[in-house]
């Protein structure tokens, strides 16, 4: 039986620093990564998670490895322009297996559901994402149905977890990055958390901006099969492109360089932020990944990317370098050069 | 995007850069008041296209660094009251107090709200009858005409649950402070030009005058502050003093008459302390007749408690510009933006948190 004893001797975290979980040990940045860092890896340190990548793989002993990930929803409002939370489920936990490598085949789904919550809701939410898993060719095989009291949760949470095959022997992780690789994004980023944000806040701007949210792992097939040399795929969700780029540079000890202006960033999404006080390199994206290329490969994966709907927009953002290990800059827009840091909590509306 | 890109153009930088380097024959150090300008000049590295003999330091117009931390501590134990929704400004959440913040505050139970303006807050008060709203009035000159008018229309429509936790900051006492300091070494200002669209600048004529210090009020965006930056510096090198007005798109000499007429009504001119420097005179607002009764501290009873700032914190001497962030030993390493030491690491705007988050390790 577990004593108080257990936590004082050995908790990780120092009171002194955040007794409790704060909404920022969520929120993609430092405090996240510590939490993670010094409590979960910490404690349940082994070799595949200690890769730190989005999903574990591994061998089994058949001729393919597999790639095994998880992933829990909770957005508020359940529904936004552009998708809801069961097409978040579906797409988030099928992108961790695209950006191993590997096809998505089978997914779990764990429903916690809220007592009150209508069942018109839940139907809608389950035909999505019924819709998604196939247009994602994959199965939900296997789930959970749990209720909880009135106000204990919002509405609905969903966990899913996911296993994918990889079909082919390469290491898509960032321990396989080398300097010189060329980073590719697949399209703008920004778009999943200004649309959120704005339903969220009561925000009302000229268009309605739509989350990005859809299945990569068409896209991310498509750059594998055409056989460039990929070392490294990351969604970038949470915190995204800045903490994307400073997690792959932490995680295989390189430093990053990109160029503010080869990232898209749509003009809408550009105005949101500046009216926020936000940057759009740490908004959050549900369909938008790097991918590091072999520099004589940059060319190819490029083309293919941009062949395919989801990748129409892909651009060459940076390359990888053997100094400054784990430092991302950018070049700015004025021709200057600074560090692009990981955030330490969320970002905040700013005063003024 | 329209009216924002044509400021950040590398082509239009680089010609003022080259502008300023053939005007200046000296070394000069330029104080840029405001910390969004400060933001913007680390952010896309504006201080590296100019020549060696210009130094840029960094003032104290950072409404979140300069708030003291007696009135985060009041926040706090308001916030924790369970009749209490606490709306604030996002960037004041993550502050620390002495002991901690306001989102520390929420995770442990207590109503804290982001709003995006005081009259969201007020709205709050009027749906929420049997609870207490309070709003956090922070900033400068920028924030006063909107938190004015939240009281302004609290009082009109007797919307008796709501208060105001008031600490406003006024930009040119500050000025004054710093050029008066034995250890001044501002030789010319960027004004902050958002303050200016509300006050106008004939207040900072007779601050020019009396030091001898040019003032050009300035605009946020990078080719702002390099133009900003070639007059200032012109008028060094010609040896005048005077106000003059980059930001002329927003900013008219009188400023804005309305907003400056809500401030005079709800607000009287009081001394307030700063983080990080002291008290200054006449350099805050605060409540005025009839509009006190609107005020959080007098309504919870908030006693008045002196915090001594850490020792080993130069936030003081970098808010006056005496020091730059990087001559503090405990920068990067005892003092981070999660375990800020003082008040310019706190904000994103603070000189600190801007240098660490955009240069550290050069």
């Amino acid at each position: 039986m577990e004593t108080s004893d257990d936590f004082k001797l050995s908790c990780p975290i120092p009171i002194s620093n955040y007794p409790a979980v704060l909404m920022a040990h969520g929120g993609g940045g430092r405090l996240m990564q510590q939490l993670i860092g010094k409590m979960f890896a910490a404690a349940f340190s082994n070799p595949l998670l200690d890769q730190q990548h989005d999903g574990a793989v591994f061998d089994v002993g058949g001729a393919k490895r597999l790639a095994f990930t998880t992933d829990s929803y909770v957005v508020r409002p359940l529904f936004f322009p552009g998708g809801n939370i069961g097409k978040l489920a579906v797409c988030g936990t099928v992108n961790d297996l695209a950006m191993c490598g590997a096809r998505p085949r089978y997914l779990s789904c764990g429903f916690i559901l809220e007592e009150g919550l209508p069942m018109e809701t839940l139907w809608r939410i389950v035909q999505s994402m019924k819709r998604e898993a196939d247009a994602a060719g994959v199965q939900i095989v296997t789930g959970d149905t749990k209720v909880v009291d009135k106000g204990k949760g919002d509405g609905i949470f969903i966990n899913t977890a996911g296993v994918g095959v990889l079909e082919h022997d390469r290491v898509i992780a960032p321990k396989s990055v080398r300097p010189g690789d060329a980073i590719l994004i697949n399209g703008d980023v920004g778009r999943h958390g200004i649309a959120i944000m704005a339903v969220r806040e009561g925000l009302e701007f000229e268009t309605a901006i739509e989350s990005d949210c859809a299945v990569l792992s068409g896209l991310a097939m498509d750059v594998l099969a055409a056989g460039a040399e990929v070392h490294c795929m990351r969604d970038l969700t949470r915190g995204g492109l800045a903490s994307g780029l400073n997690e792959i540079a932490e995680s295989a000890g390189v430093g990053i360089v990109f160029d503010e202006v080869a990232v898209p960033v749509r003009e809408d999404v550009h105005g949101a932020c500046e009216i926020l006080g936000f940057d759009p390199f740490y908004v959050a994206n549900e369909g938008r990944f790097i991918t590091f290329v072999a520099p004589a490969d940059a060319g190819r994966a490029l083309a293919v990317m941009r062949a395919h709907p989801l990748g129409a927009g892909a651009q060459i953002i940076g390359s990888v370098t053997a100094e400054s290990p784990g430092l991302v800059t950018m070049k700015s827009r004025i021709g200057a050069t600074r560090i692009v840091d990981m955030l330490s909590g969320e970002q905040l509306p700013r005063i003024c | 995007m329209k009216f924002l890109d044509e400021y950040r153009d590398a082509k239009g930088a680089q010609r003022y850069a080259r502008l300023i380097r053939r005007m200046t024959t000296r070394p000069w150090t330029i104080m840029e008041v405001c910390g969004g300008q400060t933001h913007a000049i680390v952010k896309f590295g504006v201080d590296e296209l100019l020549p060696k003999e210009i130094t840029l330091v960094h003032g104290p117009g950072c409404p979140v660094c300069v708030t003291p931390v007696e009135l985060i501590n009041k926040a706090i134990a308001i916030a924790s009251r369970p009749e209490v929704i606490f709306c604030s400004f996002g960037d004041m959440l993550r502050v620390p107090g002495t002991e901690k913040d306001l989102l520390s505050v929420k995770a442990g139970g207590g109503d804290v709200r982001i709003v995006y303006s005081p009259l969201d807050a007020l709205k709050l008060a009027r749906e929420n009858s049997a609870r207490q709203v309070v709003f956090f009035a922070v900033g400068f000159e920028t924030t006063a005409p909107a938190n004015a008018m939240a009281v302004y229309q609290a009082h009109r429509q007797g919307v008796a649950n709501f208060s105001v936790l008031v600490s406003h900051v006024l930009v040119p006492p500050a000025m004054e402070a710093v050029l008066s300091s034995p250890n001044n070494r501002v030789q010319g200002f960027l004004a902050a030009g958002h303050v200016c669209t509300v006050m106008g600048y004939t207040e900072y004529e007779p601050i020019a005058a009396k030091h001898r210090c040019p003032i050009v009020v300035t605009g946020f965006e990078p080719l702002d502050i390099l133009q900003g930056i070639a007059m200032c510096v012109r008028q060094l090198e010609q040896g005048r003093a005077e106000v003059e007005n980059q930001y002329a798109r927003s900013v008219r000499r009188d400023g804005n008459q309305p907003a400056q007429k809500i401030i005079r009504e709800v607000f009287t001119v009081v001394p307030r302390k700063w983080r990080g420097i002291g008290e200054i005179p006449q350099s805050g607002l605060g409540l005025r007749g009839d509009y006190a009764a609107f005020d959080a501290e007098q309504r919870f009873g908030v006693a008045d408690q002196h915090v001594e700032e850490p020792a080993e914190c130069i936030s003081g001497l970098v808010l006056q510009g005496v020091k730059k962030p990087r001559e503090c030993p405990a920068f990067g390493a005892r003092c981070t933006p999660e375990h800020p030491l003082g008040a310019t690491m706190v904000s994103n705007e603070g000189a600190c948190a801007a240098y660490y988050r955009y240069r550290r390790q050069k």
